[in-house]
């Protein structure tokens, strides 16, 4: 008898980045079944756990969670390369890319809040640029930016709201048993 | 704590760019002239600069027109349901009061007309 599985060395790095990603699956689920007026203004909750991760684990982290929330979330919603995917693939590298050069921004004067504010910004940015140049070419979607970018400002801020306050709870209160 | 300083000034600074954004896309297309026509001849081109007062006679009677900087309005007309009366002030480029009854028109016009042509 032979041995034929591959086991792959699985790294608590591995193990942790996976279970944020759950999490951030879950909240993209949650989601998708809240009814909203416009299509593409939602409130984004999974950016609050790509938030956390990037602020107490690295941008890098924050990168994995980020990609798989989107690979595995529009999986289980059944639109896996469809539209929408690319377009949501598309807001979440935009506003990886803000949350790069952001997160050096002096977090004396700059907390939660504001990168939240900047990845919404960002989201939408790279969602409506996508959207401009393959899917709606034309000026139709100068009208919908400012809303938008109200949305944006507002579900930005509410999400950075909620990081800080969940950073603000001690390490020791927020470690739930494995 | 919550909101640091910078938080506050990337929230001032995020409102100020979405009323901006509203201003460029919604704002835009402010009429600057008005056209007033009677029984399909233009009578009258006026600017949106500066008050004035027209009276343009009709089948029924006489249209009274009232222009202010950037609005222009019909003030009185002898249609029976006054609909043009109604519609209160235009500002836009492209909108238009159509006093039927009476056969005259007053219409905005813009740097960018919104339509080619309208036909009613």
């Amino acid at each position: 008898m032979t041995h034929s599985a591959i086991e792959l060395p699985v790294t608590a790095d591995d193990r942790r980045i996976a279970r944020l990603a759950a999490l951030a699956i879950g909240l993209t689920l949650a989601e998708a079944a809240i009814p909203s007026p416009i299509p593409g203004v939602k409130p984004g909750l999974a950016n609050i756990v790509v938030l956390l991760v990037l602020l107490q684990h690295g941008w890098r982290a924050a990168v994995w969670v980020s990609g798989l929330r989107v690979l595995a979330g529009s999986l289980l919603l059944g639109s896996l390369f469809a539209p929408g995917f690319w377009l949501s693939a598309a807001g979440a590298l935009a506003s990886l890319a803000v949350l790069a050069l952001a997160r050096h921004l002096p977090a004396r004067a700059f907390g939660p809040v504001s990168l939240s504010v900047l990845a919404a910004w960002g989201h939408i940015g790279g969602q409506l640029a996508l959207a401009g140049a393959w899917l709606l070419p034309g000026a139709a979607l100068i009208k919908l930016l400012p809303v938008f970018a109200a949305a944006a400002l507002v579900f930005g801020a509410v999400n950075g709201v909620i990081v800080a306050r969940l950073l603000a709870v001690p390490e020791a209160d927020r470690r739930t048993p494995p | 704590m919550l909101l640091r300083a910078g938080d506050i000034g990337v929230l001032l600074a995020g409102g100020g760019i979405v009323v901006a954004l509203a201003v460029f896309a919604w704002g835009g297309g402010r009429g600057d002239t008005v056209v007033i026509r009677a029984a399909g001849q233009v009578v009258e081109t006026a600017a949106l600069t500066h008050p004035q007062r027209f009276a343009v006679d009709g089948p029924l009677g006489t249209t009274r027109i009232e222009i202010e900087p950037g609005r222009a309005r019909v003030a009185a007309d002898p249609s029976p349901r006054q609909l043009c009366v109604k519609q209160g002030w235009l500002t836009q480029s492209g909108q238009a009061a159509l006093c039927l009854p009476n056969q005259v028109s007053l219409e905005i016009r813009g740097h960018a007309s919104a339509y080619d042509t309208l036909g009613y």
